[in-house]
């Protein structure tokens, strides 16, 4: 089946259960390349339950995922997660997935799939790590579980980009950090973007989706509700209140 | 930033990107010392209750020994625990096999055996732990394969059905080699003891020390300096996590699987040798042990395995000679107190 090839990532019609739970209902979901595309939606809509469905650690029980317009995920097409890692796209979970018991330089090293050590590190893309994230050199050498939590963020971000990848999926960066932690994230998202990186970002933080976001779906009830341009959305405030009211009071 | 990623040469005192928010030095990990400490406590204590020095002696080399042998045998068993969450009590079947195995290669090399050279001596044993290693993974290629691999994430059905594959595989060997107890006699030149003042210090435990220690170390080697080690440790701590970064976690755990039936194939060689005789019910008598060992130690810990492995060796030695009625209960007892003081194990391994 073939994808319009400006759209890197497209899922059709996903429906997702968790043991006895319907959790997606028909998710349609489009990501254009080289854009940072927000996905929105007060808790329980189906956000995270999207970005583990297009990493295979759940599967979709109907429906289809397509990346660079091969499928990946769906009835029929389900690949295990370890392939569609390596067909480009990175994953940094909620909880971050970091190693506490390894050094940040071995976490590192794990995230870079071509490198057998930290000898074979790129080195000018770790320096430019580095530049953005000057704490993991600082912790180079430190159990990565003893890191606060806006390093470990940062750490586990610095790990999907330690090569280049086609696609990285970003659940809820600034979750529970504070506001000059999250000031730093969006200086590396936006140095990403710069570089036309194809991003798609959980956030129920709406400022940091506002300065952040290309394009922006909001979930609600395990459905895409809306799709657009993200300028649209923050400058509409009818729109923001109908989709998003009850998060965005808990939220701001 | 000017200076290059040196990642190499970058060490904890060397001058790395200064960071005005925080004002204290480069932090550095604290290295756990406690549970060493136990192992010297537990010597301590032995001392004055023993008495004599040495007989002291005797008995902390022997308790090493022991506590090596199970070492080797139970570093598999805590890392496909760790990795896979894989409930394997079929463990001991493999301390059997490579017992048995060894005891026909040696029958087999009697001459070399049975010669006065130390090197043939020697060459004998090692050729005895090469085959029973390689019959010992094979198997558990096999064991993974058949019995393992359609209960991933069912606890009890693991429990059942690995048991039942280790009853199987006893009876296996009375089929093979007969139920009796075949002798597994040590080749000349280990026989015998070292006399160190007063302390007889037998030659085969000296020789067990130094294999477990070698094994102990390419361990260590090969899980903080390889990549696949790297792996390993971090999906003992987040399977998922590994795979999201596009690694096959199960074709590491098969690895893993292997590599540890073999290391309980050698270590039941040791165990033999160690005994001067096997029997087929020998895995079942060590199981026990081995689980002590883990739960000890912290499952999935590979550190936290060798100094409970030590502690139980010490333990069981001193109390068989101060209190033989005991001896098992006290290693019962030992893993009791720590779980109390620990209730993760020695070393818990985070984020489980």
């Amino acid at each position: 089946m073939r994808v319009s090839m400006s759209n890197l990532l497209e899922l059709k019609g996903v429906h997702t259960h968790i043991g006895a739970y319907h959790i997606l209902h028909g998710v349609d979901l489009q990501i254009p390349e080289g854009q940072l595309t927000m996905l929105l939606g007060r808790n329980g809509a189906g956000k995270t339950t999207t970005l583990r469905t297009i990493m295979g650690l759940w599967q979709a029980t109907q429906g289809s995922v397509h990346f660079k317009g091969k499928q990946i995920g769906g009835p029929g097409g389900q690949q295990p997660t370890p392939l569609i890692a390596e067909s480009g796209i990175a994953y940094v979970p909620e909880n971050m997935g970091i190693f506490g018991d390894l050094t940040v330089k071995e976490n590192m090293v794990l995230a870079a799939r071509k490198a057998r050590n930290a000898d074979e590190l790129d080195t000018a893309r770790l320096e430019w790590i580095f530049g953005l994230f000057p704490a993991l050199k600082k912790f180079w050498l430190y159990p990565a579980g003893k890191l606060s939590g806006g390093q470990k963020q940062m750490l586990a971000v610095a790990r999907a980009i330690v090569e280049p990848r086609a696609l990285i999926l970003i659940d809820e960066p600034s979750k529970g950090l504070a506001p000059s932690i999250i000031n730093n994230l969006i200086t590396a998202f936006n140095e990403l973007k710069r570089q036309r990186t194809t991003i798609l970002l959980v956030e129920q933080n709406f400022a940091m989706a506002k300065a952040l976001g290309d394009r922006v779906a909001v979930m609600d009830d395990g459905r895409v509700v809306h799709h657009g341009a993200m300028a649209d959305l923050a400058a509409d405030e009818a729109l923001q209140q109908r989709l998003l009211g009850l998060s965005l009071a808990a939220h701001q | 930033m000017t200076e290059g990623p040196d990642v190499n040469t970058t060490t904890t005192t060397s001058p790395i990107v200064p960071a005005p928010a925080a004002p204290s030095a480069i932090p550095r990990a604290q290295f756990d010392w406690k549970p060493l400490g136990l192992l010297a406590a537990l010597a301590l204590i032995a001392l004055p209750l023993i008495g004599s020095p040495s007989t002291w002696i005797t008995l902390t080399i022997a308790g090493l020994a022991m506590g090596l042998i199970v070492f080797i045998i139970a570093s598999g068993l805590t890392l496909v625990f760790g990795l896979m969450d894989v409930l394997n009590f079929g463990h001991g079947v493999f301390i059997a096999v490579g017992a048995f195995v060894a005891t026909s290669v040696m029958a087999g090399m009697s001459s070399w055996a049975g010669s006065p050279s130390v090197l043939l001596n020697l060459g004998a044993v090692f050729c005895a732990m090469l085959a029973a290693m390689a019959v010992a993974g094979a198997l558990g290629l096999a064991f993974e394969r058949v019995i393992v691999r359609p209960v991933y994430g069912q606890h009890l059905k693991q429990i059942l059905i690995t048991m039942g594959g280790m009853i199987v595989g006893e009876e296996m060997i009375k089929v093979i080699w007969g139920p009796q107890q075949q002798s597994l006699p040590l080749p000349e030149a280990l026989r015998g003891a070292f006399l160190i003042g007063d302390a007889a210090v037998e030659k085969y435990r000296v020789l067990a020390v130094v294999i477990g220690l070698a094994v102990f170390a390419a361990l260590l080697y090969a899980l903080n300096r390889t990549k696949v080690g790297l792996l390993i440790r971090a999906g003992v701590q987040d399977r998922e996590m590994v795979e999201s970064l596009g690694y096959r976690i199960k074709r590491l755990f098969i690895g893993v699987f292997v590599a540890g039936s073999a290391l309980a194939g050698l270590g039941g060689v040791m165990w033999g040798l160690y005994q001067q005789n096997v029997v087929p019910q020998i895995g079942a008598q060590v199981n026990v042990l081995i689980f002590i060992v883990i739960i000890i130690g912290g499952l999935g810990s590979t550190l936290g395995c060798f100094v409970g492995a030590l502690a139980v060796g010490l333990m069981a030695n001193y109390t068989g000679f101060l209190a033989p009625k005991v001896a098992l209960f006290s290693n019962i007892g030992l893993m009791v107190a720590v779980l109390l003081w620990r209730p993760r194990g020695l070393y818990p391994v985070t984020s489980r």
